[in-house]
């Protein structure tokens, strides 16, 4: 395949930054998105040019670390990490328009590379539960039902990566924050810090700069892992009755 | 800051108000539609003045209607609140952008369709509600009691097919303003679970049709009447 590439551009921080266009050849169908950029930055590097600057690390879906908004969506056509996208899903002789993450509480590094750290002090605000110290429990001291358990799991999977932020027109981190808070309020170890938790993260969240939510529901249409609105429902009872219960002042 | 000015000045408490407002006024939707309807009364007005009348001198209608009032203006001053900070999160737009792969067009456009709605609001208010308050108005006696002839400025503005068309395209925008509102205030209280969401979906969806539909049904006939 033979492809335009229309990729952000922007040294630091505080440069403006632009689009610039590239042409990369014989990129093969089975490429990964990021292996076509690493042939691109092959080509860059021996001409003498900066490398185009993306994060990614585990390149298997599981990281989170992968972002781009491609041709419009977070991780491009596929509802899927941008590692995980390949080549097939684009066509010969297209023009493919990269950009960064767009988010007040995600501050452009250079180029592509988005600082995500918010996500990580949202965490830090509650995103955590208090164990005993002492002998290891047993596997299954405490009960969880199935059904219960299964629900946590898939809040548990998302994987921080901000395509919720990048897909809502709001830059709301609602999806993500839910997905952490939910996890956890639905198990029984969660239950010590439940109120403050709610109270802390959203807060957080709040003074990162991140939007409000209109229910869109462009961020579960767009996130890799699928995390459910439900999750987003179910923050906002947690919210509520923490504000209306904890005894917070 | 007391726990209550830090919760409404939250994102979520932001959007608890919102959400509030929002499901009072549709409430009040269907009390205002209930009312209109006796417009097409064949009876030249006389149930629809003598209703006019008694919401007007009702003291319960009239708290319930400062409230209404209330709740407008909180339900805009929120708007604009959450559409400014919203904005702020996102200062550098997109280049290229395929929203609609993965949203409805209502729910990325609320803010522009409220402001039609406002806009409306504020004709609609100036044309009825003013008249009716502080207004000269032509009079009707019914049983030997005399009345306010609100039918008759209702049925001379729906004469004007400008008005009846602002009114039409209208309550069109207020169709589409619920068709995301409805849904979205139960899911923004956290009421969203298996057995009845796909319910409130599709009384909403229902909603934001037959509701709008019947408002502008209303000065389409009059105007039809008058040919
Ligand atoms: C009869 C009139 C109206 C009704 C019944 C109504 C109803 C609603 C409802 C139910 C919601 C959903 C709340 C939620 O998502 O939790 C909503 C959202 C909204 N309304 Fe209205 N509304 C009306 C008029 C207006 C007006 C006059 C404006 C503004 C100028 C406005 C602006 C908005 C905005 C911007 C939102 C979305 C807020 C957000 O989630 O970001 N609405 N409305
Ligand atoms: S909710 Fe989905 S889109 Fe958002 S950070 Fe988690 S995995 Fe990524
Ligand atoms: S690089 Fe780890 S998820 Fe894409």
């Amino acid at each position: 395949m033979n492809l335009t590439l229309k990729i952000w551009r922007q040294k630091n921080h505080s440069d403006k930054g632009g689009f610039k266009e590239y042409k990369v050849s014989d990129i093969s169908k089975d490429m990964s998105f990021l292996e076509m950029l690493d042939v691109l930055n092959e080509q860059l590097s021996d001409s003498g040019e900066d490398p185009v600057h993306f994060d990614h690390d585990c390149r298997e879906g599981i990281c989170g670390m992968c972002s781009l908004h491609i041709n419009g969506k977070p991780h491009g056509p596929k509802q899927t990490t941008t590692c995980q996208l390949h080549m097939r899903s684009f066509s010969d002789g297209e023009t493919i328009t990269i950009e960064p993450w767009r988010a007040t509480a995600f501050p452009v590094v250079k180029d592509l590379v988005v600082d995500r750290s918010s996500f990580d002090r949202i965490i830090q605000a509650g995103g955590y539960v208090s164990v005993n110290t002492g002998g290891v429990p047993d596997a299954n001291e405490i009960p969880i039902p199935k059904r219960i358990a299964d629900e946590a799991f898939d809040a548990a999977t998302c994987i921080g990566c901000g395509a919720c932020v990048a897909a809502c027109k709001n830059a709301s981190a609602m999806l993500f924050t839910s997905a952490k808070i939910s996890q956890l309020a639905m198990l029984p170890q969660g239950q010590v810090e439940r109120k403050e938790r709610a109270e802390r993260m959203i807060a957080q969240m709040d003074s990162e700069g991140f939007g409000a939510c209109t229910n869109t529901g462009a961020c579960s249409a767009e996130c890799p892992k699928g995390i459910s609105l439900t999750n987003i429902a179910r923050m906002n009872r947690e919210y509520f009755s923490a504000v209306v219960s904890s005894d917070n002042v | 800051m007391s726990w209550v000015t830090k919760t409404f000045k939250s994102t979520l408490g932001q959007k608890l108000l919102m959400a509030l407002t929002g499901l009072f006024l549709i409430l009040f939707l269907v009390v205002h539609l209930a009312g209109n309807l006796q417009l097409l009364l064949p009876d030249e007005g006389e149930s629809f003045n003598i209703y006019a009348h008694s919401m007007a001198t009702n003291p319960l209608i009239r708290v319930v209607s400062i409230g209404n009032f209330a709740f407008i203006l909180i339900h805009v001053i929120y708007s604009v609140v959450l559409t400014r900070s919203n904005k702020k999160a996102r200062p550098v737009n997109y280049a290229v952008s395929q929203a609609s792969t993965n949203s409805k067009w209502a729910s990325r456009n609320m803010g522009i369709l409220g402001t039609v709605i406002l806009i409306f609001l504020i004709i609609h208010l100036r044309g009825f509600w003013y008249e009716f308050k502080f207004g000269e108005l032509p009079t009707a006696v019914y049983d030997g009691v005399t009345y306010k002839n609100v039918f008759a400025i209702v049925s001379e503005a729906f004469s004007n097919i400008a008005y009846v068309i602002v009114y039409v395209l209208s309550m069109a925008f207020l169709g589409f303003h619920l068709s995301h509102g409805f849904a979205s205030a139960f899911q923004t209280l956290g009421l969203n679970h298996v057995k009845y969401s796909p319910l409130i979906q599709k009384v909403g969806a229902g909603f934001a049709i037959i509701i709008p539909a019947l408002f502008a049904l209303i000065p389409v006939l009059m105007y039809i009447k008058t040919l």
